[in-house]
């Protein structure tokens, strides 16, 4: 079968922060630059993002970035490698002026230097006064650096391949990925893009789960890709919860609610926390209280028809509370939730946040993955940044003011690096028809007519799965269980059809794909965390409560032949520096 | 879309995609509001609800949680869709 062929130096999967910075190195330097979204760029997830980034510029209060490591490292459960995160916290300084020179409208002093505000895990001199490290655009830094970003793609040629979906990544005839197979929405046509370089930069998949503040575009496509390319994904299990999301839908409810005295209820009225953490109360740790939550509705005292969540009550607080520390609060309550907490409690439920796990790259954004008797190897002409991607700068547990900075470090210097790697490899390579093959019949397979499992019901199941088997509540049985469901769900995935076979905007088929590679992604997330029997970072586990140096600190790493669990060493020398010993991580 | 003619499913197909978004907020509202509301309006206000999709994220998501006043053109549907959206919305 002839396809439509393009011919690119570099193809980028993805249109948020990380991809957009990393095309924006490549156009600059006059490569050919081919970005594909599948929606456009500018309705990418990074617009969500409102905290900022974390960079030790000192504008504020004394910092340096040496500070800005130790805190990010403590914060990973020191399960982050510390050469990566002593590089992401010196090229955090570079990459704000860089923004700040292209255009990032970053909220000033008087002074007229960058503003810095405080955040929570942010120090001085190593655990001691509070710094204040992120750079922020008032309260919509992502949107900001999302439109700069794409603004100045525009401007220096990149090639946008707007509403395009991309299917699977292709290889040449020696094995070498050299692009991937993408699919135009409004058309339905197939289209090969060929490639010296691809970048992966799809970001998370926080879809997988049934409560997610994840917007819905983040369905795990490119760390799908990867898998079924082979590689493996690493630490998938370090997923952070944050424990009061509208219950149902997602959205985050701050905080702050319990900081002003807000607290949870079950279905009896009961202030359940106090069962739980007889001190800390509602205010104990974000693990605590979701699992808190989670063992009330599983032991039968959730609230509502179903008993699937429980109350957050602020009525006490009154209006005028309300309105003046929680703004916003009340707008989402009767938008989402159809209550007004003045008046009515919130029902809320643990919602998935953010992924520290994913592809694994070096910290040139190289994916790279083991070759045999430990040592690795770099995937030639693959990279990948962002959520999607593991660079391992989180470890178990992310910083606030770290995600923006790592999507845009790691993107720009994957930019960097694969402008080395186009000038070192300028040949051509021509995908393997093979190959193409098993890309297209990645869509064909959704012609098939007949009865079968629809794509909405095996989404449901899936991530209500998701949600009760590796979600918050993360004992051996309830993950073993949750494990062999899995199995079945995928099992069952040839059966699901699709009604709908017409080709112009058919976005069902869309979601089709979609489902595929929640399915993979999200069993990389279950069979990771049955087999850590410890509990770090956001990973934790009732049935073995401690963190266990001696044994897990290590990398995960899924491949999805076999369900097979590899791990390999934490990278505890840093780059320039001491190393950090772990400690216990205390606040 | 019943008694729809395929220009017309075609649409609706393509406004589905327009509703994907950056952030949850909106998926939401918008998604909802397409299928529980959409089919309701006139031509004339189908057309505004297109144009609507044109505006920014950050910008709607502003009108929509009472951060900003809407442009006058599309203050009376931002209404309408927050009710829709939120009257259908059990939890």
């Amino acid at each position: 079968m002839s396809l439509p062929t393009r011919h690119f130096d570099a193809l980028i999967i993805g249109a948020g922060g990380a991809g957009l910075n990393a095309a924006l190195q490549l156009a600059s330097a006059d490569l050919r630059v081919a970005v594909v979204s599948k929606v456009y760029p500018t309705r990418s997830h990074t617009v969500a993002a409102q905290g900022g980034v974390n960079a030790a510029l000192a504008n504020v209060l004394p910092d340096s970035w040496h500070w800005h490591m130790f805190d990010t490292i403590k914060g990973s459960d020191y399960l982050g490698d510390q050469d990566a995160i002593e590089f992401m916290c010196r090229e955090a300084i570079p990459t704000v002026y860089e923004l700040e020179h292209a255009g990032v409208p970053f909220s000033r002093l008087d002074n007229g230097k960058i503003y810095q505000r405080a955040f929570g895990g942010q120090s001085q001199n190593f655990g001691g006064d509070q710094a204040a490290r992120t750079c922020a655009a008032a309260d919509r830094t992502g949107h900001a650096i999302l439109h700069t970003l794409y603004q100045q793609n525009i401007r220096a040629r990149t090639h946008f391949f707007d509403e395009f979906f991309a299917l699977d990544l292709v290889r040449d005839a020696e094995g070498v990925i050299c692009g991937a197979l993408v699919l135009e929405i409004e058309t339905g046509e197939p289209l090969l893009i060929e490639s010296k370089a691809t970048l992966l930069a799809t970001g998370g998949f926080g879809q997988v789960f049934r409560t997610t503040s994840n917007a819905h575009i983040n369905t795990g496509d490119g760390t799908a890709m990867a898998l079924r390319a082979g590689i493996p994904l690493m630490d998938m299990e370090f997923f952070q919860f944050h424990p009061t999301g509208i219950a149902g839908k997602g959205m985050l409810i701050t905080e702050g609610t319990r900081g002003e005295g807000g607290y949870l209820v079950n279905k009896d009225g009961e202030r359940f926390m106090e069962r739980y953490a007889p001190s800390a109360k509602d205010l104990a740790s974000r693990d605590v209280v979701s699992r808190a939550i989670v063992t009330e509705v599983k032991e039968g005292r959730g609230c509502g028809e179903h008993g699937d969540h429980v109350l957050l009550k602020l009525d006490h607080l009154g209006e005028e509370v309300i309105a003046k520390r929680l703004p916003g609060i009340r707008e989402s309550s009767r938008i989402f939730a159809g209550v007004d907490p003045v008046i009515e409690p919130i029902p809320v439920f643990p919602t998935a946040h953010y992924a520290m796990g994913g592809i694994p790259t070096d910290r040139f954004g190289r994916v790279a993955m083991p070759a045999g008797h430990g040592a690795e190897e770099i995937v030639a002409g693959l990279y990948a940044a962002g959520e999607c991607a593991c660079a391992s700068v989180h470890g178990a547990n992310r910083l606030g003011g770290n995600s923006l900075l790592d999507i845009l470090v790691f993107g720009r210097l994957a930019g960097k690096d694969i402008i080395e790697f186009v000038r070192e490899n300028p040949y051509r390579r021509t995908a393997d028809t093979a190959s193409v093959d098993q890309a297209m019949a990645r869509l064909t397979r959704w012609d098939q007519k007949g009865e079968g499992t629809s794509v909405q019901q095996m989404r449901a199941e899936l991530r209500k799965c998701m949600e009760d088997h590796a979600g918050v509540f993360r004992t051996e049985d309830v993950m073993a269980e949750g494990y062999r469901k899995l199995c079945e769900l995928r099992e069952r995935l040839p059966e699901v059809r699709l009604s709908d076979h017409s080709r112009v905007f058919n976005t069902a088929r869309i979601e089709a794909l979609e489902l595929q590679n929640m399915m993979d992604v999200g069993i990389s997330i279950a069979v990771s965390a049955l087999h850590r029997q410890e509990s770090r970072g956001a990973h934790s586990r009732p049935d073995y409560p401690d963190r266990d140096d001696q044994t897990w600190l290590k990398h995960s790493l899924y491949y999805q032949e076999g369900d097979r669990m590899d791990y390999k060493p934490v990278r505890t020398k840093p780059l320039t520096v001491e190393s950090f010993p772990p400690k216990e991580r205390v606040y | 879309m019943n008694g729809s003619t395929p220009d017309d499913a075609r649409e609706f197909r393509r406004l589905r995609w327009q509703c994907r978004r950056g952030m949850l907020e909106l998926d939401h509202l918008l998604s909802r509001f397409l299928d529980l509301g959409y089919a309701d309006l006139d031509l004339e206000r189908q057309r505004l609800f297109s144009s609507l999709l044109c505006e920014q994220d950050q910008r709607l998501s502003d009108w929509f949680m009472f951060r900003s006043e809407p442009d006058p053109r599309f203050r009376d549907l931002v209404e309408h869709i927050r009710v829709v959206a939120g009257e259908h919305c059990p939890v």
